[in-house]
């Protein structure tokens, strides 16, 4: 995980769920680029073009609510995503997200103050959010620990790789 | 120090006295679940981790539900790359694509006993909690390090128990009443806690009504479901399997509850509308509303006594011309009951189709897509935009008794009239 990310936003509401990401019929796709060439599918079909490679996705409550698919945060990410900020997460998504090495940043409110096109940069070590093109600046909560390792190592099969052949 | 269920099932699987919502430990898994839709996935991360063998192949449940029989060259390879793994890792409880939908295959065959861990790569996988099992569905990186390793880590929930009394009106179920709760605190409301269903009401619930109960505990962002077992619960497990198991009941005066009262004394059938769980009306305001195509089925409410419900509705009279209606039976074992009953027949005779136990259309990928426009009524879970094949498709959700009475007018109907 790079410790800034900094990029265009995308805007969504609130309640994003796993089948708007990535609908049922493609779930056959395991490959990273092909199911990112649908991600959003479901409620902006040109979405997959738009997006450029560090661009930032914003959403409001319960982000990623729905299946376990993994497709979902792996159709994110394989879009380019740098990183998802929301009010709040669904719980498997925000698992299945971190396992993938996909970060995502809760903050409380974030949707009334980000509009679809600014610029945020994210600074994770710091735990600042800042929105470069109203100025303002968002307090971000820490993960825990063991969260910010997976991250690191970009994910958890990494992560696992590293510690069962230190095990050995 | 008093406990709820959640909090003593995750102390005995990470082998500790007490465990404490909040609490992030590393439990032990007792049964792990994959299908033919999220185990590609799986099987991919898990050799990623350069592990040769599973922890433990006889902890482990393939089958084949989603894709049912292959209706693509991708799915049938998906299939043959399962079936090789299956072999290759020598996993005996595999479920090949004759048995049918996941949730209703792990009770039928036995899998789940309560006080166990039990992950799924499938959201419904609560489903089980109504044995009193601690069940949760996780990614397929997740599952890929249950299989290397056999252990998952859980941030230990705490608990939202609903109390749910009064005797429920004719032609309300227990679909009713969960759709009931979710409309009340919201597609959100229960965000990573375990939802405990209890109560008189629950109490009175058959093993089936408590699964459809735990079913939908994901739909309010629930950890997983549960349900105290009980005599009927014991009953159920009875013929079905010699695993042994314990049983953990939620400490009234435990630190992490919270507990709500529900009363369904005069609950009227409830209704899901487009495109959210949470969009829950009585169905006296959304009567008459045009629908193309009914489902009755999936793991939500596909089961014998759905059959039974539906049957009893239809039988003697046609379905409309206007609408195509879709039957699956869950399982097998439920499609074999409800042939010896007459039940396919009376479905077959008013122009539904049958069709092999299978998600069907639930999850828009298989058969049974609807297309723009176009307006289905599901016995299932979820009706998210897209959910059943197009984006500009809507799904309305009910019980299988609104769904029959539907089927028959072509539009939305209250079955007590
Ligand atoms: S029936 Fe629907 S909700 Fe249940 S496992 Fe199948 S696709 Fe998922």
């Amino acid at each position: 995980m790079k410790d800034t990310v900094k990029g265009r936003v995308w805007k969504f509401g609130d309640d994003i769920d796993t089948d708007i990401i990535i609908p049922g019929r493609y779930l056959v796709l395991t490959d990273e680029k092909e199911l990112a060439a649908c991600a959003m599918e479901g409620c902006d079909p040109e979405f997959a073009e738009k997006v450029k490679p560090g661009d930032i996705m914003v959403g409001g409550r319960n982000f990623g609510c729905g299946s376990s698919r993994e497709h979902a945060p792996i159709a994110i990410k394989g879009a380019g995503i740098s990183a998802v900020v929301a009010e709040s997460f669904a719980r498997i998504f925000y698992r299945n997200s971190i396992n993938i090495g996909l970060p995502l940043i809760e903050v409380k409110g974030i949707s009334k103050h980000v509009q679809e096109g600014d610029e945020l940069e994210i600074n994770m070590e710091k735990g600042i959010l800042k929105n470069l093109t109203t100025g303002e600046d968002f307090q971000i909560e820490g993960l825990p620990p063991f969260m910010v390792e997976i991250l690191n190592k970009g994910g958890l099969i990494p992560y696992l790789k590293e510690k069962l052949i230190a095990e050995k | 120090m008093p406990m709820t269920i959640a909090e003593k099932i995750m102390a005995r699987a990470s082998q500790k006295k007490e465990s404490k919502a909040g609490e992030i430990v590393m439990a032990d898994i007792d049964v792990a679940m994959t299908h033919d839709l999220t185990g590609p996935l799986s099987v991919e991360s898990f050799k990623k981790i350069g592990i040769e063998n599973v922890w433990d192949p006889e902890k482990i449940v393939v089958l084949f539900d989603h894709q049912v029989p292959a209706d693509s060259l991708d799915a049938a390879e998906n299939h043959i790359m399962l079936r090789e793994f299956v072999e290759q890792q020598k996993i005996t409880n595999f479920y090949d694509v004759k048995e049918g939908v996941c949730h209703q295959i792990l009770p039928e065959k036995g899998h789940i006993v309560p006080g166990e861990v039990v992950v799924g790569t499938d959201s419904h996988t609560c489903t089980h909690g109504a044995l009193g099992a601690f069940s949760t569905g996780i990614g397929s990186t997740d599952m890929a390090m249950v299989f290397a390793t056999g252990q998952l880590w859980f941030k230990v929930p705490e608990t939202l128990k609903f109390e749910i009394e009064g005797a429920l009106k004719n032609y309300v179920y227990a679909k009713d009443v969960v759709l009931h709760i979710i409309g009340k605190i919201g597609a959100d409301g229960a965000t990573y806690k375990a939802c405990e269903f209890a109560g008189e009401t629950t109490k009175e619930m058959s093993v089936s009504e408590r699964m459809v109960l735990c079913n939908m505990a994901i739909e309010m962002g629930g950890k997983t479901g549960l349900v105290e077992p009980d005599e009927k619960t014991v009953n159920y497990l009875k013929n079905r399997t010699n695993k042994k198991y314990e049983i953990f009941k939620t400490d009234p005066d435990s630190e992490s509850l919270e507990t709500m009262y529900i009363d369904v004394s005069a609950l009227e059938p409830q209704i899901a509308c487009p495109h959210h769980v949470d969009n829950v009306k009585p169905i006296s305001d959304v009567e008459g509303t045009h629908i193309d195509q009914v489902f009755l089925g999936s793991c939500t409410n596909g089961r014998l006594e759905d059959m039974r419900t539906a049957a009893e509705i239809i039988k003697g009279y046609q379905i409309s011309n206007k609408v195509r209606m879709l039957v699956i039976p869950a399982s097998r074992e439920v499609y074999l009951q409800a042939m010896d009953e007459g039940l396919l027949r009376i479905f077959a005779e008013s122009g539904a189709l049958v069709c092999n136990p299978c998600c069907g259309p639930c999850l828009g990928g298989h058969i049974g897509l609807v297309g723009p426009g176009e307006v289905s009524l599901s016995t299932s879970n979820r009706n998210f935009q897209g959910r059943q094949g197009s984006p500009d498709a809507e799904v309305y959700l009910s019980s299988a008794a609104v769904a029959a009475a539907s089927a028959l007018k072509g539009s939305i109907t209250d079955p007590r009239k």
